[in-house]
């Protein structure tokens, strides 16, 4: 007869231990590095590249992209100023923290402020995987509707930050902002939020003074 | 999806705790899945039986215990179900809540057989991804 041996662990306690390994190499390089996540198509290279651009100067900005392939947005990211690398993940929908472990040492951190990991597009799988960075920030945008929280909860639950970007085309799409804002109350209270259109660069302010600070917290 | 990764961590969580125990043998493992956590069981039955190949564990059978997702009203203190389009309590219609459960992923625990007929005896434990 078998017998049942308790072992009660985490699914991905593997994935969880080296973030935390990720987390020491970042922090003890004196970084302060998020991970933006979104649906394909919501705006997290735009918002990157406008971040990028308006902190030029002021600080100093290292960027890794996941994408399944091609190296399209890491060089959008290089091209608005940031040392930028790109991690392909052939095929994978998500970035994992041994991918973000093996790519880390291709920036020198030490000489940046601000690391940027920007997810591959999928609102599913990335919530499931830590990475060890310390901010987890979700970029939303209105044409994909206000239900997505309902029907996301575990990405709309894993993060610090949500930006509500294309705010620009509110006038064109039913998007009810109390609903879709309600969702985001519920499973995530008191998350940072911020409307914004990197179109047309309305609302970037509060978002670039949120980043700012959390970087000069460290 | 990302059950591959899945199933790789569970091989190793399963395969570390059998050779703890001394075993021989992993013939089932007992899985903890919330509502909240997205895998597909039947996805994650398939993918274990390539990875658990030439492991103690192959052929073990994955048992899948689901748990609903449950919310707990911060005011009201109301524990109730979600409906999908509305989050909050249905009771006092209060937003502040808490996931009271539904996020679970783990694994519980795991069959085993301390005795493994001779020819299982080679059997090694895979390298970590």
């Amino acid at each position: 007869m078998p017998k049942n041996v308790p072992v009660v662990e985490k699914i991905l306690s593997a994935n969880d231990q080296l973030a935390r390994e990720n987390r020491l190499a970042i922090d003890a390089a004196g970084v302060f590095s998020i991970n933006v996540m979104a649906s394909p198509g919501a705006g997290k290279t735009s918002l990157i590249e406008q971040t990028v651009r308006a902190l030029t100067g002021k600080l100093r900005v290292g960027m890794i992209n996941g994408d399944i392939a091609t190296s399209l947005d890491a060089d959008r990211a290089a091209a608005a100023g940031a040392a930028a690398v790109q991690i392909n993940t052939g095929g994978d929908c998500h970035l994992d923290a041994v991918m973000l472990h093996d790519a880390l040492p291709r920036l020198d951190l030490r000489s940046l402020d601000l690391l940027i990991v920007e997810n591959v597009g999928n609102l599913v799988c990335p919530a499931s995987f830590a990475l060890g960075t310390h901010k987890n920030v979700l970029v939303a945008s209105i044409p994909e509707g206000d239900d997505k929280p309902y029907k996301y909860p575990g990405m709309y639950r894993g993060v610090e930050a949500v930006v509500i970007n294309k705010i620009d085309l509110l006038p064109y799409v039913t998007f009810r902002m109390d609903y879709f804002r309600q969702g985001i109350e519920v499973l995530n209270p008191g998350v940072a939020q911020f409307a914004l259109s990197c179109s047309t660069g309305e609302g970037l302010g509060g978002w670039l003074d949120w980043l700012t600070a959390q970087v000069r917290k460290r | 999806m990302h059950e591959l990764s899945v199933t790789e961590s569970l091989l190793e969580i399963a395969l570390r705790h059998a050779q703890q125990a001394g075993a021989t043998r992993v013939t089932a493992l007992h899985l903890v899945i919330g509502q909240l956590s997205s895998i597909v069981d039947d996805s994650v039955q398939f993918y274990w039986d390539f990875v658990s190949k030439d492991t103690i564990a192959e052929g073990a059978r994955l048992h899948f215990r689901r748990i609903p997702t449950e919310l707990a009203c911060q005011a009201c203190g109301e524990r109730y179900a979600p409906d999908g389009e509305n989050l909050a309590c249905p009771k006092c219609k209060g937003t502040r809540v808490r996931v009271a459960a539904g996020d679970e992923f783990r694994l519980d625990s795991i069959d085993v057989e301390p005795d493994a007929p001779p020819e299982e005896q080679d059997a090694e434990e895979r390298p970590r991804r």
